[in-house]
């Protein structure tokens, strides 16, 4: 199925990568997709590393799970190591170069990366950078629209403070302006 | 004709299985003594065990439910948080409440489970034919302690009402024997002063009852009484040990 | 109807709730311990009784004793957790109490591991516990299901007074879908049998102990009698691109999804594939094989086990058409080995 995007997003706990992948999906049920969001648990959950694939379809998802994802964000250096044989041939990463001390091996990857700490360090949000990656990863792609994504923020960030709110809207713009400047 | 005596309401018409000499019928009568005292039989819901009194719901005329082998307090937990205003009571033998069920009485009373446990200690299995109990006595001879019950080998008798009177959650921890009409009266006072913490909302409660098992120790009914009160008394005092008076 | 994003694990306790389920008796396993979870947080706030048990047996004979008041109750647990049960099981059975008991199941056998399994199908199906007793297991494809599943279960059980299992891969317990919460379920059932207290009545007895060898089997009879009527009655099982395939593909849960697509992409590639999706596992579906064993030149099961289901399915086609296994441990076969099995099997059979 051509229209079915999956995106698998992988680093250590405490970057949030469940939570990223979690508002993609938030995000595309609200724009009205079919979504799916799985996290690895069992004892890949150990060692702390933590990943999870998220699919939007258009149709009904008949399988969210896939071995070899076409795109994949990869926040730290383990979870490239872990990967990035995996991606589908002439897929994408996304990489967090500020963790990240390598190139992939593969040539025929798209790499789209960037120094996550430094522009998380540049808004004074380092517990923002997940919200950064996503903005960034949203308006390169458009999987669902950035101006859709954010008039869904107060929705899916339900019961979080004002001010907890306004710190990741601002943090996934800076991603988004990130995005159209270098990528 | 004025009645004198009579056969308690909480009891059916059908006659006891158990042996000659055997004291489960005395405790069953105590029970159904104190539950038609208290007017509580339509809302007394009684739990019976693996072991001797397995049979015990033909003989309680009330609604009863028979547990897997030492399940009792858990079955009877569930049943009194769903239905909190009817009486729960256990009716539970050495080898399923010591041993099997060690677990489930231990956390009934950890939690305070509001139900009353009654159990009955003749420091035998009785049903599968006289092996040795948690509550065997140090040199006792059983089927499977046949050279006598070692602290080396099988290790010490348990002793249950210490063990759950430490609890915070039990209210009400007492002892007695039914070896002699005095044990017996105070046994049925204990059995209703547990029954009582139950419906004041106190805790746990269990009275630990001292039985005999003339069949399996090889002794006539006389002297069965006379066993347990040199050889069981001794190790396991009679006694209140532990009354919550308020919550 | 607007949707909801919910994890299995939520949607399923959820369900419960709409179900009108009031008693949640557990104890903490991974991967189903959010079940446990949900229930702590919102049964105390609709008068319903959440305990966390001492152990699997202990909460399972928690729920045998919540059935016997009437009240719908249920537990939750997996693999070693649901092998501590089968005691319980066995009991609730014969003394035909309704409950249902969730196994989102990890791998084994021993302590084996968290990941997503369906190897314990042997125990679900065949009883699980001691004496000749089958529970009816229904088994989920998604987070949609997990709660739909799960509020049927319920009513087979009150409607039949059996044990109901839902079997759902440890994966589906942790998914997160849209979904569309149902209404609170309003049809309630009679229970004369429940113990609650004789006022008015004769005194009810649960009791399974039946000494009189007569009896023991006349029981026996009759739960045999009520299995029949519910193999009549309840066999499900969802069928895609069946009709023209060559080869059918058989898997239950999540994995009979991964399957579909590797059908479709089978397809793609000149492969005339189908799927069979058994819902419930018992009673098994075994009606649906019988005019693929007709058509189709070669039946293979898909399961995250060594072979269990396969032997109900050789069964069920009873040698008119060959059956071969794919399957795996440790990890849910995904769609791209599927794939790849289907092209080799087309390859070597010629089709």
């Amino acid at each position: 199925m051509d229209s079915e995007k999956q995106v698998l997003f992988a680093g250590f706990g405490g970057q949030g990568v469940l939570s990223m992948g979690q508002f993609l999906a938030y995000a595309g049920m609200e724009a009205g997709k079919n979504v799916s969001w799985v996290p690895s648990y069992g004892a890949e959950m150990r060692g702390g590393t933590a990943n999870c694939l998220v699919t939007i379809a258009a149709e009904e998802i008949s399988s969210p799970l896939t071995e070899n994802p076409v795109m994949a964000i990869i926040m730290n250096k383990p979870s490239l190591d872990k990967f990035e044989m995996k991606i589908k041939p002439n897929g994408t990463l996304i990489i967090n170069s500020s963790l990240v001390d390598r190139p992939p091996v593969r040539d025929d990857l798209k790499v789209l990366a960037m120094p996550l700490t430094q522009v998380a360090e540049e808004i004074n949000n380092t517990r923002g950078s997940n919200m950064i990656m996503l903005g960034a990863y949203l308006e390169k792609t458009g999987v669902v629209k950035v101006e859709d994504a954010l008039k869904h923020f107060e929705k899916i960030f339900k019961g979080k403070k004002e001010s907890v709110i306004n710190k990741n809207r601002e943090a996934f713009l800076a991603g988004v302006e990130y995005a159209r400047n270098n990528w | 004709m004025k009645t004198v005596f009579k056969k308690p309401e909480s009891l059916t018409d059908a006659q006891f299985h158990y042996c000659p000499g055997c004291t489960h019928g005395i405790i069953h009568r105590l029970i159904a003594e104190c539950v038609d005292e208290m007017n509580i039989r339509e809302s007394t819901i009684g739990i019976c065990p693996v072991g001797c009194s397995v049979l015990a719901y033909d003989y309680f005329n009330f609604d009863m439910l028979e547990a897997a082998h030492g399940r009792a307090p858990a079955i009877a937990a569930a049943i009194k948080r769903l239905l909190p205003d009817r009486t729960l009571f256990t009716y539970q033998g050495d080898g399923d409440l010591a041993s099997i069920g060690m677990g489930e009485i231990l956390h009934a009373s950890v939690r305070g489970e509001k139900i009353c446990v009654f159990f009955i200690n003749n420091t035998v299995y009785g049903m599968t034919g006289g092996q040795m109990a948690p509550t065997t006595l140090l040199g006792q001879v059983t089927t499977t302690s046949p050279y006598g019950r070692s602290k080396d080998n099988e290790g010490y008798p348990a002793k249950m009402a210490e063990i759950l009177a430490q609890n915070e959650g039990s209210a009400y921890i007492c002892r007695t024997a039914v070896n002699d009409p005095p044990n017996v009266m105070k046994t049925k006072k204990a059995i209703k002063k547990a029954l009582q913490t139950q419906a004041k909302g106190l805790g746990f409660s269990m009275v630990e009852i001292l039985s005999t098992c003339p069949t399996n120790w090889g002794l006539n009914p006389l002297d069965s009484m006379k066993w347990l009160e040199d050889n069981m008394i001794p190790y396991y005092p009679l006694g209140e040990l532990k009354v919550k008076e308020d919550r | 109807m607007e949707k909801v994003l919910m994890k299995g694990n939520e949607a399923l306790a959820e369900g419960a709730l709409i179900a009108g389920c009031r008693g949640f008796f557990g104890y903490p396993i991974t991967p189903s311990s959010e079940i446990a979870e949900y229930m702590a947080r919102k049964l105390p706030g609709l008068g319903g009784v959440f305990v966390q048990a001492e152990s699997e047996l202990a909460a399972i004979n928690m729920v045998y004793g919540g059935s016997s008041t009437g009240t719908r109750v249920m537990t939750a647990s997996s693999g070693p957790g649901i092998s501590l049960k089968q005691e319980g099981i066995s009991f609730i059975a014969e003394a035909e109490l309704p409950c249902l008991i969730v196994n989102v199941s990890r791998g084994g056998p021993g302590l084996g591991g968290i990941q997503p399994s369906q190897a314990d199908y042997f125990q679900a199906t065949r009883g699980g516990g001691h004496g000749d007793y089958r529970v009816i297991v229904l088994a989920p494809s998604g987070t949609q299901e997990m709660m739909d599943y799960t509020i049927e279960a319920f009513d087979l059980a009150d409607r039949y007074r059996t044990p109901v299992m839902i079997m759902a891969e440890g994966t589906l317990g942790n998914i997160m879908e849209p979904i569309i919460v149902r209404d609170p379920v309003e049809k309630f059932y009679d229970k004369p049998w429940a113990i609650t207290g004789c006022k008015g009545r004769k005194p009810n007895i649960v009791n399974t102990l039946h000494l009189a060898s007569d009896f023991l089997e006349e029981r026996n009879r009759i739960l045999q009698a009520k299995y029949k009527l519910i193999e009549q009655n309840e066999k499900r099982a969802e069928t895609f691109l069946t009709d023209d395939a060559d080869v059918i593909v058989v898997a239950f849960g999540l994995m009979a999804r991964i399957v579909k697509k590797a059908v479709m992409e089978a397809r793609k590639n000149g492969v005339k594939a189908g799927l069979i999706r058994p819902i419930t596992l018992w009673p098994f579906p075994d009606e649906h094989f019988k005019k693929v064993a007709e058509t189709a030149r070669m039946v293979l099961s898909v399961e995250i086990s060594m072979g269990q289901m396969v032997e109900d399915i050789r069964l069920s086609v009873n040698g008119r058409v060959p059956v071969e296994f794919y399957g795996r441990i440790g990890f849910t076969p995904n769609p791209e080995e599927i794939t790849q099995q289907l092209l080799l099997l087309a390859e070597r059979e010629g089709f």
